[in-house]
């Protein structure tokens, strides 16, 4: 298997009026094609710099990125976003923000075509019959989901996520981990996601990867062994000795990463 | 229903104004020279209607011709302010303190500056009194744009000026609405500046002038009135621009 993302030793700081501000140092990372990764580690760590450093929004000082076997120096159209905030656009319909980069991306591609396609996906997420609702009608899960359809209407080889869960209550936030399942289930891409919450890494990675505190480095890399059910993850998983022991590694990790001591035993 | 009573609301409101200002003159017992009351205006608007309709149409005509420059530049200003911070350093100061002198003072300069060129004056003068919040808003509105928004695009490859199309235009227009509808009353304000101040002015302002020197105190009145009727057409124009453009950004009521 190739990997798709190739991060190698990126290193970078932050301009500050106080001095260079590091937060990534020699940074590597991996993801085959069609793995989803989950990036966890302490608050302020540089997680969200590697998205940006990821979809070639920003240069890293030192070091390479490469999506696909290409070097990443500028934005590329075979990446999608999500943030923690949703940013659809207020004045357009639902349908016409998921479209939206499909303008940008398929000028060729016909209306028809694009309302198709952003319609697929929309009913992936259970969106179907809101599509011509304005942002402001719908709940910030519904939000959430139609950000999801934008960032991959594109057919994007990665899909780079920011928190996409963070500001959603617990039930909402377990709704959405299963949704973006069933998106996987459907659309083949290569995910990246940054988060804070590690039963979430659990649930939607293949592999975890915890960062150090700042300036962040890879402190440590976990393939997930999910107790599969009939080839689907299910939530209730979560709660066996199995994800137990792998959230207790984790969080001893988060705990070094943030410079205190893991307890001693298990 | 619902339309009936958005539209007899502020009517009821008006007709209780003008009782109240009939039964305020009245109770008084105030003659027409200290302050004509509304049972005075029907007359001096049957016997000048001409002079009403003719300055009203100078009056109107030379506002709108200002705001709509006021709107282009200000607009491009904003623009400029709004992505270079350069710039926004540069401009503010001069910005805030061309719109601190008080425009009556600049009525002589224009009149000097472009003598005889009174309908440019007058126009020059609506447009410099209502550019400042047009620029200022848009200014604000691309400044603080949120940079999620504009990644979204940017990560796709797409260029500076796509960006500013798609978000950054619409995204900034509620905020150019809101600007709009303080630099209509302003923009009056300076045509009618120019209008009572210059000695060739023309328009409802040379009206109002004209009953002043006649001593003709209920004309005044009725300029002040067709003044206020105009300024509410203009406002409730653009409220109408703002419904069709930027009616997403008003949230339904509950």
């Amino acid at each position: 298997m190739t990997n798709l993302i190739d991060i190698k030793g990126v290193t970078h700081a932050y301009k500050t009026p106080n001095g260079p501000l590091p937060v990534l140092d020699n940074l590597t990372l991996s993801v085959p094609e069609g793995e989803f990764a989950a990036v966890v580690g302490p608050s302020g760590c540089g997680k969200s710099t590697l998205t940006r450093l990821v979809t070639g929004l920003m240069k890293p000082d030192q070091g390479e990125v490469w999506l696909h076997g290409q070097r990443v120096t500028s934005p590329r159209r075979t990446v999608g976003m999500a943030f923690q905030n949703p940013v659809l656009l207020e004045w357009r319909t639902i349908l016409d923000n998921v479209i939206l980069p499909l303008e940008i991306v398929a000028g060729s591609m016909s209306r028809r075509a694009r309302e198709d396609r952003a319609m697929e996906l929309l009913q992936l997420v259970g969106l179907d019959g809101f599509e011509h609702k304005r942002p402001s009608e719908l709940s910030g899960g519904m939000r959430q989901r139609a950000s999801l359809c934008r960032a991959i209407v594109h057919k994007p080889e990665v899909l780079i996520m920011d928190e996409p869960f963070g500001a959603l209550d617990a039930f909402t936030r377990e709704d959405l981990w299963q949704t973006m399942h069933q998106l996987r289930a459907q659309e083949p891409f290569t995910a990246v996601l940054i988060t804070h919450d590690l039963r979430e890494s659990v649930y939607l990675g293949d592999q975890v990867i915890v960062l150090s505190g700042r300036p962040a480095t890879t402190q440590f890399v976990m393939d997930v062994d999910y107790p599969q059910a009939g080839g689907l993850r299910e939530i209730d998983g979560l709660y066996t000795s199995q994800c137990a022991e792998m959230l207790a590694t984790l969080r001893d990790q988060i705990k070094i990463a943030q410079g205190r001591q893991p307890e001693a035993a298990h | 229903m619902q339309t009936f009573q958005k539209i007899a609301t502020p009517v009821l409101a008006i007709l209780v104004f003008i009782i109240l200002w009939e039964a305020l003159v009245w109770v008084n017992d105030w003659p027409d020279f200290v302050m004509a009351s509304p049972s005075d205006l029907p007359a001096a608007y049957s016997r000048f209607w001409e002079l009403f309709l003719t300055g009203g149409w100078e009056t109107l005509w030379r506002t709108v011709a200002g705001l709509l420059l006021a709107v282009v530049f200000g607009t491009a200003l904003g623009m400029v302010m709004g992505f270079s911070r350069i710039a926004r350093d540069a401009l503010y100061p001069l910005l805030v303190g061309f719109n601190a002198v008080p425009k009556a003072t600049l009525v002589p300069v224009l009149a000097l500056l472009f003598v005889g060129q009174h309908n440019f004056n007058t126009v020059m003068m609506a447009f410099l009194i209502s550019f400042f919040p047009i620029a200022v808003s848009v200014g604000i509105g691309l400044s603080t744009l949120e940079p999620e928004y504009r990644d979204i695009l940017r990560s796709l490859g797409a260029s500076k000026f796509t960006i500013f199309r798609k978000i950054a235009l619409p995204k900034t227009l509620p905020e150019f609405f809101g600007a709009l509808k303080v630099s209509v009353t302003l923009s009056f304000i300076g045509t009618n500046l120019v209008e009572i101040i210059s000695p060739h002015g023309r328009g409802l302002g040379a009206l109002f002038l004209s009953g002043q020197t006649n001593s003709n105190y209920p004309l005044m009145f009725a300029v002040l009135i067709a003044l206020a009727v105009l300024g509410i057409l203009l406002y409730y124009a653009v409220v109408a621009l703002e419904k069709i453009f930027a009616g997403w950004a008003e949230r339904p009521q509950q």
